[in-house]
C-alpha cells in the first residue's frame, strides 16, 4: 500500500504529457473548458447582451449591473455606501438617503436582490436590495438604475433573510439574522439571558403597486432564532413564505460549535394571508419604535428623510395557524421554491442531503395535525409528513438552489466547490460540474420566478487564486457563466466581480432596455436651487453661507469667475446640467473639497458643500470628459480673508481685461513676445 | 507498484478515449466535467508563505502518505484545500496498516470510489474543534452524514471508542487530529 507518491505523479505527468504531444489533447483545466466556448459570450459591437444581471455587492454596499452572456460590468449603482464617483451620499440632495435612526450611516453589507414581479414573472420595474448591517431595504428604479428609496427596519439586527418578494410584489420581507431585545425593551441585559430576552422578527413590507413606495405593513414576533434566507410561495403556495433558521439551540456564544448541536434546525412556514386577516381583525399591537424612511424625488432631485415611530406587531400566540415549524437538517441556508410552487428545497449547509418539501404535503400535514410537539408554542410539522424526498449525497455543503423551468434544480456546493443539477420529480442527480472555487449563490435568469428563462446560470465564487493574477493579500471574487441549455452544464466564461457578490437576479434586456430614462426634462426640474438657463445663475450670501446657482453645458460653467468669498464661508455649489442630451453628465469638483465630486445628469441639479479654509484662488472644473473642449470647462473661485471688503462678484466671459492687483492694465508679455 | 500501473493505465485510457471520441474541444469539455480539475485546482497553488491547510499538513507528514493517497483517489484534495473550516481526524499509515490489505486495495479501485469517499468524509467535520472544546459523550455529525461519538478519558480524546487522538495540529483552514485507527461509518 505504501508507495511513493512523487513517483506516481511523475509517471502520470510523463504519460499524459506524451499523450498531449501526440494527440494535442489538452488537459481539461478551467481555462481550456472556458476558452472552448468563448464565442458564445462575445457580443459584437452593434449588438447588446441578452440579459441584465443585477448583482449584490456584498461588503461594498452597492449593486452592480452586468450583461449576460458577455459578463461586462455596466454600472455600479450606489445604494447603501457613499460613492465618491457620483457624489451619492456626498451631495446635499443624496445625504438624506443614508439617514437612519442611528444618524448618517454611509455603508452597509448588501447581500440579496429581489426583482419586482407581476403574476409570478419579472415586470422590470424595481430591484430591491437588503442592507444587512444596519437593517435597511432599498428600492432601485430600473429605468434610471438609481436608488429611489431606503427603508430602515426596526426590531432587527442583521437584515439577512431579505428582500424576498411575492409573485405580485405584494410584499417583500425582512427577517432578522440576529435576534435581539426588541427596540422598545431595555436592551441593557446580560448576553447570556438570550433565551429570555432576545426575540426574532419578520417584517412584511408592502410595495405600492404604482409608485413602488415601501411601508412596513406588519411584523411577526418570533422565537429568538437566526433567520437565514427565505422565499415566497408561488402559484399553489402563493400566500405562504418559507424562512430557513439556524441556531434553534438559541446559543449566544461560539455559534460555530453551539449552534450546530441539534441534528435538525428548521424552516418556518408563514401563512401571510392569515396574518393579513389577523391584522384586519385588529390582533396586531402597536409598538413604539424609531426608523427612517428616505425617498428620492426625481422632480426636486432631492431626497427627504422622515422618521417613523410605530409598527404593527402580530404575536403568534394571539394568531393560531399563522406559523409552522418544519424540521430541516443542520443549519439550513437556502430555502428555495420551485417555479410551480410545489417544492421547497432547503439546503442544510452541514447536511449530507438536500431535503425537498412538498407544499401539498405540508397542507395535508397541517390538516391532519401531523405534528411533533411545539417550538415555543409553534406547531412542529413531522419531518416525514412534509417531505417530498431527499436528494441523497448531492455534494458537500449545499447552499442555494435555482431552477430552469424544465423540472430541474441546480444547487451550489460550497465545500466541494461544485454545482449539482438534479431533477425535482425523482430527486436524481443528473450532472455535476466543478466551479472555481467556494461557490456561494447561483443565478438563473428568472430562476426564482414562476417562468425561468433557463439558458444560462451564473455562479458566484469566492476564490480565484489558482488562475487570476494575484493582487497582493486579496484577490478578486469571480462569476462563472454556464450554458445550461443542454443536458450537461458547460462553463463558458469566468469573469471578476466587484465587492463580494452574494445573490443576483437576471432579467431579459428586452423588458427594460427601451424604458431607460435618457434625460431629466429641465422644465420639470423643481429643485430649490435650479438654474433653468444661464440667465438664472447667481451668487448670494446669507450670513456665512454663500449659495452659487451654477449651470453646466458644453463646454463652460456659469459663472466661472467668483470673487468675494471669505475664509470661513460655507459655499454651496448648486450645479444644474443644462444638457438635454442622453449620456452627457457633467461633473463638478473644486480644490480642497472635503467630500467628493458630484456628477450631474442632463436636466438635473446637485449641490456640493465646500468650506473656504484659507484665502487664495481655487480652481473648479468639470470632471466628466464631456467634449473636445472638456479641458477648458473650468473656473476660479477667489477666497479673501475674513473681514475683507472684496465684494461678491460673479461672471462668465466678462471679467476682463486682466488687471494688476492695484487695478492698472497689465502689459501682455506673451503677445509682445510672439510679435518679435 | 501494480496499483500505480493500474492508475496510469486507467487515466491514459480516459484521455485517449475522450480525445478519439470527440472531435472538437467544445464537445470534449461537455462530457467530462468531473475531470476538469485534474491538472490544476487550488490545491496546486504555489504558496510556501501561508499557514498550511489540512491537505498540506497531511502532505507534509511522512506518517500520512496512505491517507493522502486515499484522499486523492476519492477526489477530496481540492475540497479540503477549500476555505473549510474542517476538523480532520487523520489516521496514520500505521492505522491504515491495521485495515486488512485486501479491504484497502478494494477501496482504492475506481469502482469503489463512492465507498472510499464515504469513509473519508466520515473523518471530516465542518467546523474547527480543538480537543479542549470537545465534551465527553458529544456526538459530531460528520460530512458523510453519520455521527461519531467523543469520549474523554484520562486526558485522552477517543473517537468511537476506537481511535485515540495522538496529536493535534492547527491548520489554516481548520485542525488536524492525528488518530491511531481508521474510523468506519456505521453500516447502513
Amino acid at each position: 500500500m505504501k508507495f511513493n507518491y512523487f513517483k506516481t505523479h511523475a509517471v502520470l505527468i510523463l504519460i499524459s504529457a506524451c499523450l498531449v504531444s501526440m494527440q494535442s489533447c489538452k488537459p481539461k483545466t478551467a481555462q481550456s473548458a472556458a476558452s472552448g466556448d468563448a464565442s458564445k459570450t462575445f457580443v459584437a459591437p452593434g449588438k447588446y447582451d441578452e440579459f441584465y444581471n443585477v448583482v449584490s455587492g456584498g461588503f461594498n454596499g452597492q449593486v452592480a449591473v452586468y450583461g449576460i452572456p458577455s459578463g461586462r460590468l455596466f454600472r455600479i449603482i450606489p445604494v447603501f455606501s457613499q460613492s465618491p464617483e457620483s457624489g451619492y451620499g456626498f451631495s446635499e440632495e443624496t445625504k438624506p438617503m443614508l439617514n437612519t435612526s442611528h444618524g448618517f450611516v454611509p455603508w452597509d453589507d448588501q447581500h440579496h436582490i429581489a426583482l419586482s414581479q407581476t403574476k409570478g414573472e419579472h415586470d422590470g420595474r424595481w430591484a430591491f436590495a437588503n442592507g444587512n448591517n444596519t437593517p435597511r431595504i432599498a428600492r432601485i428604479d430600473l429605468t434610471t438604475f438609481r436608488t429611489s428609496e431606503i427603508l430602515e427596519i426596526p426590531n432587527s439586527a442583521g437584515n439577512h433573510a431579505s428582500p424576498f418578494i411575492t409573485e405580485n410584489s405584494e410584499y417583500i420581507v425582512a427577517a432578522t439574522r440576529f435576534s435581539v431585545p426588541l427596540d422598545d425593551q431595555n436592551g441593557d441585559v446580560p448576553i447570556n439571558t438570550y433565551k429570555q430576552n432576545f426575540k426574532g422578527s419578520i417584517s412584511f413590507i408592502s410595495v405600492n403597486p404604482t409608485s413602488g413606495e415601501m411601508n412596513i405593513a406588519f411584523q411577526i414576533r418570533t422565537p429568538g432564532v437566526n433567520f437565514d434566507l427565505s422565499r415566497a410561495g408561488k402559484g399553489k403556495s402563493h400566500g405562504w413564505f418559507f424562512f430557513s433558521c439556524y441556531n434553534s439551540e438559541r446559543a449566544n456564544t461560539l455559534l460555530e460549535q453551539n449552534s450546530a448541536k441539534n441534528d435538525k434546525d428548521f424552516v418556518i412556514a408563514v401563512n401571510w394571508k392569515k396574518a393579513e386577516e389577523y391584522l384586519k381583525a385588529g390582533r396586531a399591537k402597536t409598538q413604539s419604535v424609531k426608523y427612517a424612511h428616505n425617498v428620492y424625488d426625481e422632480n426636486t432631485h432631492t431626497a427627504r428623510s422622515t422618521i417613523r415611530t410605530e409598527v404593527a406587531v402580530l404575536d403568534p400566540a394571539d394568531c393560531p395557524d399563522m406559523l409552522y415549524v418544519i424540521p430541516c437538517p443542520k443549519s439550513p441556508h437556502g430555502t428555495d421554491v420551485d417555479p410551480t410552487g410545489e417544492y421547497i428545497a432547503a439546503s442544510g449547509k452541514l447536511a449530507a442531503s438536500i431535503p425537498v418539501f412538498s407544499f401539498t404535503k405540508i397542507q395535508k400535514a397541517i390538516a391532519d395535525k401531523a405534528f411533533d410537539g411545539e417550538y415555543d408554542g409553534i406547531p412542529i410539522i413531522k419531518y416525514e409528513a412534509a417531505l417530498h424526498g431527499e436528494v441523497a449525497k448531492p455534494g458537500l455543503g449545499p447552499l442555494h438552489t435555482e431552477f430552469d423551468g424544465k423540472g430541474n434544480a441546480y444547487t451550489s456546493m460550497f465545500v466541494s466547490s461544485e454545482i449539482v443539477k438534479w431533477r425535482l420529480s425523482d430527486l436524481q442527480v443528473l450532472d455535476r460540474v466543478p466551479t472555481y472555487y467556494s461557490v456561494g449563490h447561483l443565478s438563473v435568469p428568472g430562476g426564482p420566478t414562476a417562468k425561468p428563462h433557463g439558458k444560462y446560470m451564473i455562479a458566484y465564487n469566492k476564490i480565484t487564486k489558482d488562475r487570476y493574477l494575484p493582487t497582493g493579500p486579496e484577490l478578486t471574487q469571480s462569476a462563472q457563466l454556464y450554458d445550461i441549455s443542454g443536458e450537461k452544464m458547460k462553463l463558458i466564461l469566468d469573469f471578476p466581480t466587484t465587492g463580494e457578490p452574494h445573490y443576483a437576479e437576471a432579467l431579459p434586456a428586452a423588458l427594460i432596455q427601451s424604458k431607460q430614462r435618457k434625460i431629466y426634462k429641465i422644465e420639470e426640474n423643481t429643485h430649490a436651487y435650479v438654474s433653468k438657463g444661464e440667465g438664472q445663475t447667481k451668487v448670494e450670501r446669507n450670513g456665512n453661507q454663500v449659495h452659487v446657482w451654477m449651470t453646466a453645458i458644453r463646454s463652460h460653467l456659469t459663472p466661472d469667475n467668483i470673487e468675494g468669498v471669505k475664509v470661513g464661508d460655507e459655499v454651496y455649489f448648486h450645479i444644474t446640467n443644462l444638457e438635454q442630451d442622453w449620456d452627457v453628465p457633467h461633473g463638478f469638483a473644486i480644490k480642497g473639497a472635503n467630500n467628493a465630486e458630484i456628477l450631474v445628469m442632463p436636466g438635473e441639479t446637485q449641490s456640493l458643500k465646500w468650506v473656504a479654509d484659507r484665502s487664495g484662488i481655487f480652481p473648479f472644473y468639470c470632471t466628466d470628459f464631456c467634449s473636445a473642449l472638456h479641458q477648458e470647462m473650468s473656473g476660479y473661485l477667489r477666497v479673501s480673508p475674513a473681514g475683507s471688503n472684496v465684494a461678491l462678484h460673479f461672471s462668465t466671459g466678462t471679467n476682463k481685461p486682466a488687471v494688476t492687483t492695484e487695478g492698472t492694465p497689465v502689459k501682455d508679455t506673451l503677445k509682445a513676445t510672439s510679435k518679435q | 507498484m501494480k496499483k500505480i500501473v493500474n492508475i496510469v493505465l486507467s487515466v491514459s485510457t480516459i484521455i485517449i478515449f475522450s480525445c478519439n471520441e470527440t472531435g472538437t474541444e467544445t464537445e470534449k469539455t461537455a462530457g467530462v466535467n468531473e475531470t476538469a480539475v485534474e491538472t490544476g485546482g487550488q490545491a496546486s497553488v504555489r504558496d510556501d508563505v501561508s499557514a498550511k491547510d489540512v491537505v498540506k499538513i497531511a502532505n507534509g507528514s511522512k506518517d500520512h502518505s496512505t491517507l493522502v493517497a486515499t484522499l486523492k483517489q476519492a477526489d477530496l484534495i481540492n475540497s479540503l484545500s477549500n476555505a473549510g473550516p474542517f476538523t480532520v481526524f487523520a489516521p496514520t499509515n500505521a492505522a491504515f496498516d491495521k485495515v486488512p490489505k485486501e479491504t484497502l486495495d478494494n477501496l482504492m479501485k475506481d469502482e469503489n470510489k463512492a465507498q472510499l469517499k464515504d469513509i473519508l468524509e466520515y473523518h471530516v467535520y465542518v467546523g474547527t474543534l480543538k480537543t479542549e472544546m470537545m465534551e465527553d459523550g458529544q456526538t459530531l455529525n460528520q460530512v458523510n452524514g453519520d455521527n461519531v461519538t467523543i469520549t474523554k478519558k484520562d486526558g485522552k480524546v477517543i473517537i468511537n471508542n476506537s481511535a485515540t487522538v495522538v496529536l493535534s495540529i492547527p491548520a489554516a483552514n481548520g485542525i488536524v487530529h492525528v488518530i491511531d485507527a481508521v474510523l468506519l461509518p456505521p453500516s447502513k
